[in-house]
């Protein structure tokens, strides 16, 4: 038997995978294909779908009453990245050029909020936010800094400020990573040939950080471009993502297909997404 | 100071914390010498290179490059490059974008750029690479583009950290001679930091020997090899025989020691040691003769016996008892086949060397330069 195994280098690496293969098969992608192929049927009464084909589904998911969601959804979930992007890069960079014990201190402190609840944090938000009983507007009120309540929730500005919140860490941890792979003596070098400290970083420090930068913009841009608790609680019912869209059609307006379809097209952009990662990463490699 | 020394250091200090790396170093290196810092793991050789870099800033003293003081200029302000040791090619850039870095950064035109990265690829042989990546390329070849991305530059300097120290013997051997043919050519001063003894000695004009952030003795490499200042550096260059004995006095402008193992040697006298002052005598195996049967009567000869022949193709070793525990290492070159050993084991010889082929020095001195040793260059 081993002794087989040992001749063929093949079969012993099918046996080794066919554990973790079956279940990405079972757990992962027969979700997935659901999801396409509902797309696909027709909804039934109260939920659940019929079997019988029909494009109609797709065709209304690209109407441009739920294409503009899409494209706002895109545009917040954008932002939401460069800002992460933008706040997480010196952060990441600080993190990563401290001693070992300081660096593993502010990785906990990067990491303690998020051993909470994802709603309840969101809640906390809702409680400073608030328009007219939201701490913020309260204690800048109450010091007569200002007149009017500051429109600080029911809006995008809400929802980035969420989404950043929550997102940060998977932002600044391919960073820091990234940041902490780079060997010092490159930049030493770089800077022994000339190149002053802003030279440095976009000739040596930008390009060879580029794939945590990517890594990093994926894991922040998906999951803001599905976000729907973030925009349900601070957006205040009024300013709607995609996800929300999605979490109604299968909670409230029990059309599964649709639905699906729905979640079938945001998957399409993200594989987009993930596809440009990747050419990204092997140009550079 | 003089413009004529390509690198000065005066009186240069570097701490970390606690830990002094570099003490009070004074260095003059001139234009075009191949200058190496030799001394063993963490005696401060690449602080020092760094310093000189702009990479660590002295914490008291001067360096000057070019005669010009450099303050605390960063390393791109300064006229040197380095070669470092692990090459630090950036490995994101073809062969000729990590040439071209330097020209590029200090906006030479695109036309000059591409003619001296084609000389400069000439120059350590690696015209027709200039599309490859680091990664594709084999060690001595990354240690050529290295070489190449720095000398590109012209610098009044090239400092080199160890950098053969990842090749294999063989290709460090024909680097060696490489890189000095090279800085033949050029013309540059190089500064070299290695702890291969062997390396400094074949490639340097002058090498400095550092010991616990300190140069003990500045000098060629017959003068270090042949006249040591101090017990460690006879030590560390090559292989030496230490005895030790007493001051006896002074005859015919040489120093009389008397052996702790009995017997009275003349040996050169390199300081002024002072009568009755206990001492370490320095001799190399290879200048000592061994004649069988027992001393006739000339100088610095004592009689023994041998306790091990070890044959090594060139050269015989005989390991040879002076009795109270103290053996001499005598090597004798085989200049004829079949010669055979000149003894054989357990017979008694005597070993005799030149008046000039022994260093003498004093043990206290010694005991100091390991506790609290004073600068000396
Ligand atoms: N950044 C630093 N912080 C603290 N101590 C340092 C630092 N750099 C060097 N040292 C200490 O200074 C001393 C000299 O180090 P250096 O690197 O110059 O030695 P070296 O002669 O180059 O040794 P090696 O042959 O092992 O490279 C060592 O004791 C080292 O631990
Ligand atoms: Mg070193």
């Amino acid at each position: 038997m081993i002794e087989t195994l040992r001749r063929r280098p093949g079969l012993q690496a099918a046996l080794l995978i066919f554990p973790a293969a079956s279940f990405l098969v079972v757990f992962f992608l027969m979700p997935l294909f659901i999801v396409v192929a509902y797309s696909f049927l027709e909804r039934g009464k109260y939920g659940g779908v019929v079997w019988s084909f029909t494009l109609e589904n797709l065709q209304r998911a690209v109407d441009p009453l739920y294409f503009n969601t899409f494209l706002r959804s895109a545009r917040i979930a954008g932002l939401t990245t460069v800002i992460c992007l933008l706040i997480g890069y010196p952060l990441a960079y600080l993190i990563a050029t401290q001693s070992d014990r300081r660096r593993n201190f502010l990785l906990l402190a990067l990491m303690i909020p998020f051993w909470s609840n994802f709603l309840v944090r969101t809640y906390a938000w809702l409680t400073l936010l608030r328009t007219n009983t939201g701490l913020i507007n309260v204690t800048l009120m109450g010091l007569g800094l200002i007149r009017e309540p500051l429109p600080l929730f029911g809006n995008d500005f809400a929802i980035i400020l969420g989404l950043v919140y929550g997102w940060l860490p998977d932002m600044v941890l391919p960073l820091y990573a990234a940041l902490s792979r780079l060997d010092p003596s490159l930049l030493e070098a770089a800077s022994d040939l000339y190149a002053p400290g802003r030279r440095v970083f976009t000739r040596v420090v930008w390009p060879l950080t580029l794939p945590g930068v990517a890594a990093g913009s994926i894991l922040v841009f998906i999951p803001s471009l599905g976000a729907f608790i973030t925009p349900a609680l601070l957006g205040g019912g009024k300013s709607l993502m995609i996800g929300n869209v999605i979490n109604n059609q299968f909670l409230a307006a029990h059309d599964w297909p649709f639905g699906s379809a729905l979640s079938t097209i945001m998957i399409g952009l993200m594989l987009l997404a993930t596809l440009a990662y990747f050419r990204l990463v092997r140009r550079r490699g | 100071m003089s413009a004529s020394y390509a690198v000065e250091l005066v009186s240069v200090t570097k701490r970390f914390g606690e830990v002094v790396a570099v003490r009070d170093m004074t260095l003059r290196i001139p234009d075009g010498e191949f200058f190496s810092l030799l001394g063993p793991s963490g005696c401060g050789k690449t602080t020092t290179l760094r310093m000189i870099g702009g990479f660590e800033m002295p914490s008291r003293g001067e360096i000057f490059i070019g005669g010009e003081p450099q303050g605390y200029r960063p390393p791109y302000q300064r006229p040197v490059n380095t070669v470092f040791q692990s090459y630090a090619l950036f490995p994101h850039m073809t062969v000729y974008e990590n040439v071209a870095f330097g020209l590029e950064m200090r906006g030479v035109s695109r036309e000059d750029i591409r003619r001296r990265v084609a000389e400069a690829l000439d120059m350590v042989r690696l015209a027709g690479m200039e599309r490859r990546r680091p990664s594709q390329l084999s060690g001595g070849q990354q240690q050529r583009v290295a070489l190449a991305r720095a000398l590109i530059n012209r610098p009044k300097v090239l400092l080199l950290d160890e950098p053969l120290g990842a090749l294999d013997l063989k290709l460090r051997k024909a680097m060696q001679l490489e890189l000095k043919q090279l800085q033949h050519r050029v013309g540059i001063t190089f500064v070299y930091v290695t702890h291969d003894q062997e390396e400094a000695l074949t490639m340097s004009d002058r090498i400095a020997v550092m010991n616990h952030g300190l140069v003990l003795q500045v000098g060629t490499a017959e003068e270090i090899y042949e006249h040591p200042n101090c017990r460690f550096v006879a030590d560390f260059i090559g292989e030496t025989n230490f005895l030790h004995g007493t001051i006896a006095g002074r005859r015919q402008g040489a120093l009389e020691v008397t052996l702790d193992v009995g017997g009275t040697v003349l040996a050169q006298a390199g300081q002024d040691i002072g009568r009755g002052q206990p001492v370490t005598l320095a001799v190399r195996p290879e200048r000592v003769r061994l004649s069988p049967g027992l001393p006739g009567g000339e100088v610095n000869a004592l009689s023994g016996t041998v306790e091990d022949v070890v044959y090594t193709g060139v050269a015989t070793t005989y390991w040879v008892a002076l009795g109270q525990g103290e053996r001499l290492m005598v090597r004798q070159q085989n200049e004829q086949i079949g010669a055979g050993p000149v003894a054989e084991r357990g017979e008694k010889v005597t070993v005799s060397w030149p008046v000039d082929a022994a260093s003498v020095f004093a043990q206290a001195s010694e005991a100091q330069a390991q506790a609290a040793p004073e600068a000396g260059a």
